[in-house]
């Protein structure tokens, strides 16, 4: 069966089943820094879950450990990797390949045969408005754009579970926000787990359902909010009392862990 | 500026007759300053040459009678002709064998970081003998065939290019390193898809020093071995013996064209593939 959640159609199984899922997960460091303290986050198909904290909270070593490329210390994770999409800070493209090559790394990489890869490609290039710009070298475009082809190459993918790394975090405000705009029409189309690192309050309020706050040494999670908000959602209410009334809640919760 | 706007500039292509004038420009610009500097260098060596008194003359020709009498004089070219193909034959030989030697043995401390720990000190040692000073051990060795002035040209010619493309090997992305192990790619679809085309700056930068320095130790090596079929180094050595200075300054002349054809090749190669996306290599 078959029900509307959010503007998406959505399995209500897999709406109840969580697609990603940290179980009492620790992990500590060969040097003994206990980087993640009894984790437990669930996160559903629907879900766009931002992670907020100072530096060396550990919350991209979360994204590690989702990802596998950290193994959990105890504790379990339930991920798929196989349906995996990762953005990293940086664009990390192949400055020697064209804007489709990179794109099509990722399915090249898991020698998908060249005819899907193809269709893949396009279809992912489309989705980030860059077909126009196939044949260039990442080196002539914008930031902004380099950031939209890292995208569209983890969208080649079909990610169940996508994760950001702070993505947008070395561009400039319009930008962001704009690409924070293409991102949830995205999330609104695929239909994928969102987790979402960053260093803005603001950005983790707009974009997401739920907001995690993290704290250092060790690395746990400290508190859960949940986004009222419904989807599609304007670049307006960002400026609305609702959304300075949540976003002060996360401030202050950082602020009484940290001194 | 809104990333829509950026978009249409990119979008539009440049109309084709603008760019090529202003290519024909850019060619001018680049060509004029060593032409001018090289007529400066023929005016002064013409001075120098005719300020000599009658008894020192020799000691500089004129640069029409060089290029006449040491070059083009048919008893001259074909002496020297051969001799210059037979040192370029020597130094590209010698450059080939270090190329694939040297990429061999970065690759290999590449995958291997105790061997890089246990023979680097070596390399560098070696870099630093004096090649004149093995040179005598290779004849013992080898003889004095195209062979042993084959190994002086590589032991000349061989580090910068391990050292230059282990460098490029190792200065990958770490978030690109993730991204591969990420997607399950083997070791050797690492190597080939992401460190080796990442070095391919460094290692061209290699092949460059390289290529001067093989052209150094091919001279230098004729030049020891004075055996075999002449090449330059040798005769730059008769001529000198037989005080035929035309012919000396043609054959150091023929030495240095050699020298910047490599240097030239190089260099072209270098920007012909890197010019799409590295920044040593104006964009378009």
């Amino acid at each position: 069966m078959k029900v509307a959640t959010k503007n998406k159609l959505t399995d209500v199984d897999s709406n109840l089943k969580p697609t990603l899922s940290f179980n009492d997960v620790n992990l500590t460091f060969s040097d003994g820094t206990q980087a993640l303290h009894n984790i437990n986050l669930n996160v559903r198909q629907d879900e766009f879950v931002s992670i907020v904290g100072p530096s060396g909270c550990g919350k991209s070593t979360l994204l590690k450990v989702a990802s596998g490329l950290e193994k959990v210390t105890s504790g379990t994770l339930v991920a798929d990797h196989d349906h995996l999409g990762y953005v990293f800070q940086d664009a990390t493209l192949l400055p020697w390949r064209t804007v489709e090559d990179n794109v099509g790394l990722l399915t090249e990489l898991r020698k998908v045969p060249k005819a899907d890869r193809k269709a893949k490609v396009d279809e992912a290039l489309e989705l980030v408005g860059l077909t126009a710009f196939a044949k260039y070298h990442p080196r002539r475009l914008s930031g902004g754009m380099r950031m939209r082809v890292s995208l569209a190459r983890a969208l080649t993918m079909d990610p169940q579970v996508f994760l950001f790394d702070e993505p947008f975090g070395a561009l400039d405000e319009i930008t962001r926000e704009r690409l924070n705009d293409e991102l949830l029409q995205l999330f609104m189309r695929q239909n994928f787990a969102a987790v979402f690192v960053t260093h803005s309050i603001y950005e983790a309020v707009f974009l997401s359902t739920r907001v995690v706050v993290m704290s250092p040494r060790p690395g746990r999670i400290i508190g859960e909010f949940e986004v009222p908000f419904s989807y599609p959602r304007a670049p307006e209410i960002r400026f609305s009392p609702q959304f300075s009334e949540l976003a002060g809640k996360i401030s202050e919760t950082l602020r009484k862990e940290i001194h | 500026m809104t990333l829509l706007e950026q978009t249409n500039d990119l979008a539009q292509p440049q109309p084709n007759s603008s760019k090529r004038t202003s290519r024909i420009k850019t060619r001018i610009n680049s060509l004029a300053p060593p032409t001018v500097l090289f007529a400066v260098i023929i005016l002064v060596w013409e001075f120098l040459s005719s300020s000599l008194s009658g008894a020192r003359k020799f000691l500089l020709p004129t640069p029409q009678s060089v290029l006449t009498q040491g070059i083009l004089a048919p008893d001259a070219y074909t002496q020297i002709l051969p001799s210059f193909l037979r040192t370029a034959a020597l130094a590209l030989s010698g450059l080939l064998v270090a190329m694939v030697l040297g990429m061999l043995v970065a690759a290999l401390m590449y995958q291997f970081r105790w061997l890089e720990r246990a023979s680097f000190p070596y390399l560098v040692a070696l870099q630093a003998v004096p090649v004149l000073a093995v040179a005598p051990l290779v004849a013992v060795v080898f003889g004095y065939s195209f062979f042993a002035k084959g190994i002086v040209v590589v032991l000349i010619a061989f580090f910068p290019i391990p050292a230059n493309f282990l460098l490029g090997l190792r200065s990958v992305d770490k978030g690109l390193i993730d991204l591969f192990r990420l997607n399950q790619a083997s070791w050797w679809t690492r190597f080939w898809k992401l460190a080796f085309p990442n070095s391919l700056p460094q290692l061209l930068t290699g092949f460059r020093i390289s290529a001067g320095l093989a052209v150094i130790g091919a001279i230098v090596g004729e030049e020891f071995f004075q055996a075999g079929i002449p090449g330059l180094g040798m005769r730059l050595l008769q001529y000198l013996d037989q005080v035929e200075y035309h012919r000396l300054y043609g054959a150091l002349i023929l030495s240095s064209l050699l020298g910047i054809t490599f240097y030239t090749f190089f260099t072209r190669l270098s920007h012909r593939l890197l010019r799409n996306w590295h920044e040593s290599v104006q964009s378009p």
